[in-house]
């Protein structure tokens, strides 16, 4: 059995999170609060009215300092890959550092090109140019999030790849197959579409504060209007290709459903559970959690998960300990399977060496075989419950999503309803209500990359590459290092950010 | 459409392609240059203001190039991608805390209420300026010096030894910055000279961008006389580099079997052996001349033109001289036979295929970057427009 530096992987893994949920707090904001500019500066021009050009570059000011910062942190993303995850860029580099590259290309230019024209352009260049400019920043940052979303759906379901034993990697065959992967173009439209109503409770939560403040009562009622109406239509959006992310995961990573759901006995006709509490965990190797409290709703989670309330799903003892009823494989013979095709592979190196055709063929076939178990091999002789990821925090943090995503679609309902009617003014509890939503935006989102993220370990990439063959060979002084380096100076910039951020805010645009 | 480019095609090409990257990455660091000359040229907080609002309304070209050349080298050459950012971890950490700070100084530093003080700010600006050009010339030079690694692909079929199943291992525990002081064949001096000249070439491509594009009398003045200063010191430690590197030997590749060995004056044989590579690189280094000279002798602005593009065709040839001719591109002082190549550390012919059609895009991309930038450098920055609030003033 090999030794596994467990204090690295983890010290790695908590720097990754740390550093993408960093970025991922000004990422929600750009991709949305861009097309909302975008669309202000366009009646502006339709309109001509002074007025509306002053909201458009107080919500620009606003998207400039969070987008600094976006900037940053997303350069360390891009280079904790090699950094941090060196095996896994050299496993895969061929794959996932194509979408990585066509980002910079495509995106990243068009946004940072394009946002020097927003910002310093309006008297150098004609009114027309500069609206192109906005629309193009907008454009420029959803594509970016298209692309590094294409790869990270390629993680969880890789699709359009083989792997090739000479070189030792995995390499493309299809490239129509990574980019259509359907649980990559689910990811984008459920993320991109969810970030929109980060953005739009961010907007409508400020034009809140102005009105509780009776000031800038223009700007807030106006951007109160766009905003409402974007976000109720991102709030339809993102239930319906969040139901959809659920199907992709039944079908793709049914033990991140088991998780999400906190289902340990699989069944036909399975119970979607609401909500429910979590007591202490059973003190066996199973290490079960268990509920004192929970909501059932029957049958829902089967008609969820494949349309049909007859279908069985399976739970984590099925998935750990196999169901033949069911036709569910347990951990110990993928493992096995999985160390077959290693040793296979180290068989065939060998043969290579010699010239010994008909072993080469022959560790060749049964390396094929295997190779859907490949990444399980790296379990050989563990305990196969380490496979499980971690329960409690799926389970969690899928239901403060979707709990809060139900919040956000009443809440749009009666933001658009009572603005249109102009009333909105005199519901100061709604008012207060709404700016104090803000922040739950961001702790939805965040929880959506907690489920995708956390439950789909430790598979770095889902079954081919576990976490513990991903890392980088350093030791786990450095990378304790970095990790504190990374959460001082992220921290002291974002308290920046935020009192910059609020001065602004304060400042609006009547001095 | 590249059907015509066999894998080896390809992979050549697509080490043009990051070279290119890469060159255009090192004139973009005028930025940073610009950066470090805040406190010289700068008399007063108004001056200082008009440098950074000057770089400032660049900074994000060089950063997104930075960003760009790393996705493209990890497409194009992903065991370097590995082998590099992985082992010589605090090196690129340094480089990356080092643009963290530019990225978010730019917006804040001028902005009310921004909790470290707009002091803090330029300094950080003054750091990365300083930083970004030295450690990434560092970083290049060990293209040609080598590097403490080494490879074994088949380290992921290990799994029942005491190791971890990874392929590539970094062999000091200084994780880069051994550079620095390695004496073997007097490395270090080597790598310090390329730091300090692509630091002092960063400087000299900011002087003339300032002169180009910033109309104050003070500011010119001072940027002359360190335009002086700074192009000797550059000189001095790029033909150090250069004359050095010629007598080096260097690491070539057997293309029969794939081994790497010593050749003396292999960089020198590279040049003579690639006359077009040769002369495009005599043609770079006779302009970046020709631009110094014509502003400090000829009291034209237009400096920065000539020894821009100067600068991308030093640097790109300069890149192509370490990869091609069976030369060993990132070499391994540690195992010779874990150096990599273009041939054993680039992607499948598939991607870089897929990825050559993607490369089409570049053009498109460097016009309406050409375009925005003649757009918005058509009026000189001047202390007038800086008072007009309507500007985003940094
Ligand atoms: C405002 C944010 C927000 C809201 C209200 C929701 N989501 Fe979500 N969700 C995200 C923001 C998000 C996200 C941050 O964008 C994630 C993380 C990764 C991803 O693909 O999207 C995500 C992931 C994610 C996943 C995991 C996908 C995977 O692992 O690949 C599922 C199954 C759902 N969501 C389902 C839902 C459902 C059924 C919702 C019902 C209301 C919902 N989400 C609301
Ligand atoms: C590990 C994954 C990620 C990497 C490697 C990464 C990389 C980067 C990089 C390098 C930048 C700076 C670009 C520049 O120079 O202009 C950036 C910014 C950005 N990224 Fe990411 N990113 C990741 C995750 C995401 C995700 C999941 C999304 C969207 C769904 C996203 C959307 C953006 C956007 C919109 C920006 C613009 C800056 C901003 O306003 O925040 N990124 N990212
Ligand atoms: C920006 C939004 C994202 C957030 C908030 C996020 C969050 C996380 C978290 C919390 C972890 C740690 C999970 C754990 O160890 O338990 C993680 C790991 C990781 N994520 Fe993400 N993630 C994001 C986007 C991405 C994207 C877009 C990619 C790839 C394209 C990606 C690739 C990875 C990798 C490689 C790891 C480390 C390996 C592993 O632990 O399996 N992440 N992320």
């Amino acid at each position: 059995m090999n030794h596994i530096d467990w204090e690295l992987i983890n010290w790695s893994r908590a720097q990754f999170a740390l550093t993408a949920m960093y970025h991922w707090i000004f990422v929600p904001l750009t991709l949305g609060i861009t097309f909302m500019i975008a669309i202000m500066e366009t009646i502006y021009l339709k309109t001509q009215d002074e007025k509306w050009k002053s909201i458009t570059k107080f919500w620009m000011k606003v998207f400039g300092i969070n987008f600094a910062i976006g900037v940053a942190t997303g350069l360390i993303m891009e280079f904790e890959f090699g950094t941090n995850w060196s095996n896994y860029s050299w496993f895969v580099g061929d794959i996932f550092g194509a979408p990585l590259a066509i980002e910079g290309i495509m995106a990243f230019f068009m946004e940072s090109t394009f946002i020097a024209v927003m910002f310093f352009g309006w008297d150098r260049v004609s009114p027309k140019f500069h609206l192109l400019s906005s629309w193009l920043v907008a454009i420029g940052s959803n594509l970016s999030a298209l692309w590094i979303l294409v790869a990270n759906g390629w993680m969880q379901n890789p699709t359009g790849t083989s792997f090739n034993p000479d070189t030792m990697r995995n390499e493309m065959i299809d490239f129509w197959a990574v980019l259509f992967n359907p649980v990559a173009v689910n990811k984008f439209l459920h993320t991109v579409i969810s970030s929109y109503i980060v953005s739009a409770l961010f907007v409508v939560g400020i034009s809140a504060w102005y009105l509780l403040k009776r000031r800038d009562i223009v700007l807030a009622k106006r951007s109160m209007l766009v905003a409402s109406v974007f976000g109720l239509l991102a709030t339809i959006g993102t239930f319906w290709s969040g139901d959809e992310s659920a199907r992709q995961v039944a079908a793709t990573q049914p033990m991140k459903l088991a998780a999400m759901e906190g289902l340990y006995k699989g069944d036909r006709e399975a119970p979607l559970i609401a909500m429910g509490i979590f007591g202490e965990q059973e003190n066996t190797i199973h290490k079960r959690e268990k509920f004192i409290v929970e909501f059932k709703i029957p049958k829902a989670l089967s008609y969820l998960a494949f349309l049909d309330s007859d279908k069985f799903v399976p739970g984590i003892d099925d998935l750990v300990h196999g169901n033949p009823k069911e036709r569910v494989r347990s951990f110990q013979e993928r493992i096995d399977s999985g160390k077959m095709a290693i040793d296979a592979l180290g068989n065939y190196v060998k043969a290579k060496k010699y010239g010994d055709l008909n072993t080469i063929e022959n560790e060749l076939k049964t390396f094929r075989t295997h190779e859907k178990d490949f990444g399980y091999g790296y379990y050989f002789g563990k305990n196969p419950h380490t496979l499980i990821p971690n329960v409690k925090m799926s389970f969690y943090a899928f239901h403060i999503m979707v709990i809060l995503g139900t919040y956000f679609l009443v809440l749009f309902i009666i933001l658009f309803v009572k603005t249109l009617r102009g009333k909105l003014d005199k519901s100061r509890g709604l008012l207060r209500l709404t700016l104090w939503s803000i922040p739950l935006g961001y702790i939805a989102s965040q929880s959506g990359w907690i489920v995708a993220e956390v439950g789909r370990q430790p598979w770095t990439i889902q079954n081919l590459l576990p976490n513990i063959a991903a890392v980088s060979q350093i030791d786990a002084f450095s990378v304790q290092i970095t990790f504190f380096l990374f959460l001082i100076i992220f921290t002291t910039l974002l308290i920046a950010e935020i009192k910059i951020m609020l001065s602004a805010i304060k400042k609006g645009t009547e001095h | 459409m590249f059907s015509f480019l066999d894998y080896s095609g390809l992979q050549h090409y697509w080490w043009i392609l990051v070279s290119l990257l890469g060159a255009l990455l090192v004139f973009l660091l005028f930025v940073q240059g610009g950066q470090s000359l805040i406190y010289t040229l700068a008399s007063n907080e108004k001056e200082k203001t008009m440098l950074l609002n000057s770089t400032g309304r660049k900074w994000e070209i060089t950063f997104t190039t930075l960003v760009t050349f790393g996705g493209a080298f990890f497409a194009s050459f992903p065991l370097f991608y590995s082998t590099s950012f992985g082992g010589a971890y605090w090196v690129w950490m340094a480089i990356l805390f080092a643009f963290i700070l530019q990225a978010v100084s730019y917006e804040f530093r001028s902005k009310a209420n921004n909790f470290l003080g707009h002091k803090t700010f330029e300094v950080f600006l003054f750091l990365n300026g300083i930083l970004g050009s030295l450690l990434l010339g560092v970083a290049v030079s060990t293209f040609f010096t080598g590097a403490e690694f080494s490879v074994n692909k088949t380290n992921i079929l290990d799994i029942s030894s005491s190791k971890m199943p990874i392929i590539s291992a970094w062999e000091t525990p200084f994780h880069g910055f051994e550079a620095l002081w390695t004496t073997e064949n007097l490395a270090f001096i080597q790598n310090i000279s390329l730091g300090l000249a692509v630091f002092f070439l960063a400087r000299v491509l900011a002087n003339l961008y300032f002169q180009n594009n910033i109309k104050d009398k003070n500011i010119y003045k001072k940027s002359q006389k360190s335009l002086i200063y700074n192009s000797v010191l550059f000189l001095i430690f790029f033909l150090f580099w250069l004359i050095r590197l010629l007598f080096l030997d260097g690491f070539a590749v057997n293309p029969s079997n794939g081994k790497v060995f010593m050749e003396p004056n292999k960089y020198l044989h590279n040049f003579l052996e690639m006359p077009l590579v040769l002369a495009v690189f005599l043609v770079g280094v006779v302009l970046v001349l020709a631009g110094i000279a014509a502003n400090m002798f000829f009291n034209s602005k237009k400096g920065i033109w000539f020894s821009g593009l100067g600068t991308v065709l030093t640097v790109w040839m300069l890149f192509l001289i370490a990869g091609f001719n069976n030369t060993a591109f990132y070499p391994s002082a540690h195992d010779l036979q874990s150096s990599l190549t273009i041939y054993n550390a680039s992607s499948s012919e598939f991607t870089l295929k897929t990825m050559s059609y993607v490369s089409l895009l570049v053009p498109f991309v460097v016009a309406y970057i050409a375009l925005v930038w003649k757009k918005m450098d058509s009026k000189e920055i001047s202390s007038e427009e800086l008072k007009d609030s309507e500007n985003h003033v940094y």
